[in-house]
């Protein structure tokens, strides 16, 4: 059992990442990473919507015709995202007007779709949620290393406008990484920005996988005695 | 008498010989631009081209390439020196290392080198640095009349020294015509001077250029003549009324036009292969160039209306095969793998 909770915990945030390797939720993703607290913001929001619909979804597994399963998935994730919505306007309004249009938008990020398709509704509610979890984490976090990146080229800031999601007392949490004189790279904060941004953190973490894979790879070919060689070694 | 296969070639021309050429011909174009801007023209082509380098040693070093032939190949320091040319002559020093950081990392090297890069690498560099910073793009360039001397150019470019820059023409005439009609426009200091004549004096010196290679054939006539088609078509049709427009004669003299004609949309690897397409290319990034420039925000749009048409040139290629010899017509559209 413990292997399988490690499994799903890896999966979703590293080896089958929504963001770096399914490469879903793109939209959200690059339009609105443009500053750390706006993308935790949506991250947390996508999060909230991913556990429920896992969770929900498993729990009617068994009582949604296979035909019709689609469309129910999708009421579910819009009924969720209904509800983040008008939690957003209620606790966090200032933040609600930043994102805008790319709250009621969760309802189209097909990793949240995907995940109550190819998992959630083939396995057991705690496991769906902690899917759930794990999945969003994964978006969470790169939103947030992708929204900390762009913000400190564009802006040379982090953390800025950190009272739309923490209330009155965040006031004093922004950071200014680079001089005030720093002219600001303007493309960082726009949408070509990130999608140049994006590339090069999945190169990164491609680069990573392939440095472990050799090495794992010499390790054997080190110890190993050579017996009968049928086929490729790879 | 031909005592081989095609293609019966006279002489070798690689990669090198061929940019070599391209750097000859800009060579005009490059003096006129000193003498009027003064010598932040210079700073700025090495500044770039050594960036340029070093980058390139940089990422074959990285990719476990050979870096000799990339390196000697002088595709990047043409790539270089174009971005350099485009940059305004009192940009900071690190506009132009910022920019040929991105034209050889960004735009060539990361799409795997020379040939392979779906966008022309100068443009890329140009946009990038357009959009991240539109006051120093925007604010350095020189009013020829007082050309800054070589003490009043490098504190400029390296102490950030204000008080040369001038406008472009094309810029101040869109600016202007919003409220004043073409004999006011025309009263303006930037018009009653000597500017639009050396922008004049400076396409003149860049079309000598080109027609050098097109004679060398070293490049084709139909993406230039396509460009200077597209953007005079639409400048001559709805842009008669100079009081609110600017004038066709401007278009094609003032900024980049003639420039870009032969030495921008002329790129063998980003743009269209066939000739037709060649020529569709050039009339496209014209059409759009004029588009962006009266309609947009931006002062000119040569690199836009460029990068536009290079995502545009695959689809181009598909739909303006040549006729092969012997065959009835071209097939249209795309290749489907299995043909019955």
């Amino acid at each position: 059992m413990s292997t399988q909770w490690r499994d799903l915990a890896w999966n979703g945030l590293w080896n089958n990442n929504p963001a770096l390797v399914q490469l879903l939720g793109l939209c959200p993703l690059l339009a609105v990473s443009g500053t750390v607290i706006n993308a935790l913001g949506l991250g947390l929001a996508t999060l909230f919507v991913l556990i429920g619909s896992n969770v929900s979804v498993s729990l009617i597994r068994h009582q949604v015709a296979d035909h019709l399963r689609l469309p129910a998935f999708v009421m579910i994730i819009a009924a969720f995202t209904t509800c983040v919505e008008l939690l957003m306007q209620a606790y966090a309004y200032s933040l609600y007007q930043v994102l805008g249009l790319f709250i009621p938008l969760i309802v189209t990020n097909c990793a949240i779709l995907g995940r109550a398709d190819g998992f959630a509704r083939k396995n057991t509610p705690w496991v769906a949620a902690y899917d759930g979890l794990m999945m969003g984490l994964g978006f969470l976090v790169v939103l947030v290393v992708l929204g900390g990146i762009r913000e400190v080229l564009g802006l040379g800031t982090l953390l800025d406008g950190a009272h739309l999601l923490f209330g009155e007392q965040a006031q004093g949490w922004k950071i200014r990484v680079l001089p005030e004189a720093y002219p600001g790279i303007l493309i960082a904060i726009l949408p070509p920005g990130a999608f140049i941004l994006l590339g090069f953190l999945i190169a990164g973490k491609q680069a990573l996988d392939l440095r472990q894979k050799r090495a794992a790879q010499q390790q054997v070919i080190a110890g190993a005695k050579r017996v009968r060689v049928t086929g490729d070694i790879s | 008498m031909i005592g081989r296969t095609s293609p019966h070639r006279t002489q070798e021309r690689g990669t090198q010989n061929l940019m070599q050429w391209v750097l000859l011909a800009m060579l005009p174009g490059i003096a006129l631009m000193t003498v009027f801007f003064g010598v932040g023209v210079l700073v700025n082509i090495g500044l770039a081209v050594t960036t340029g380098w070093l980058t390139e040693l940089a990422i074959c070093k990285l990719r476990k390439r050979d870096a000799a032939p990339v390196l000697t190949d002088y595709s990047g320091v043409v790539a270089c020196t174009l971005l350099a040319v485009s940059l305004p002559p009192l940009a900071p020093f690190w506009i132009a290392i910022t920019g040929a950081l991105l034209t050889v990392g960004l735009a060539k090297q990361l799409f795997g080198g020379l040939g392979h890069n779906p966008f022309n690498p100068a443009m890329v560099g140009y946009a990038v640095l357009l959009i991240s910073f539109p006051v120093a793009m925007s604010t350095t360039w020189v009013d020829s009349a007082q050309t800054p001397s070589i003490g009043q150019t490098l504190a400029a470019q390296f102490a950030g020294v204000d008080g040369y820059a001038g406008a472009t023409p094309l810029d101040r005439y869109k600016d202007l015509a919003d409220r004043l009609t073409q004999s006011e426009i025309l009263n303006d200091a930037v018009f009653a001077g000597q500017l639009t004549g050396h922008w004049t004096w400076l396409a003149l010196a860049w079309l000598a250029g080109g027609l050098v290679m097109i004679a060398k054939r070293i490049t084709y006539w139909h993406a230039p003549v396509g460009l200077l088609l597209g953007i005079a078509l639409p400048a001559g049709l709805f842009g008669w009324d100079s009081d609110q427009f600017v004038p066709l004669s401007l278009h094609l003299t003032a900024g980049a036009t003639v420039f870009a004609a032969f030495f921008i949309v002329t790129d063998p690897v980003s743009g269209a292969t066939s000739p037709r397409g060649r020529l569709a290319f050039g009339l496209g990034a014209g059409l759009l160039t004029w588009v962006i420039r009266t309609y947009g925000g931006y002062p000119d749009a040569i690199a836009f209306g460029v990068l536009l048409m290079n995502l545009c040139a695959p689809l181009l290629d598909q739909y303006t095969r040549p006729r092969i010899y012997g065959h009835d017509r071209a097939r249209r559209g795309p290749v489907l793998e299995k043909r019955s």
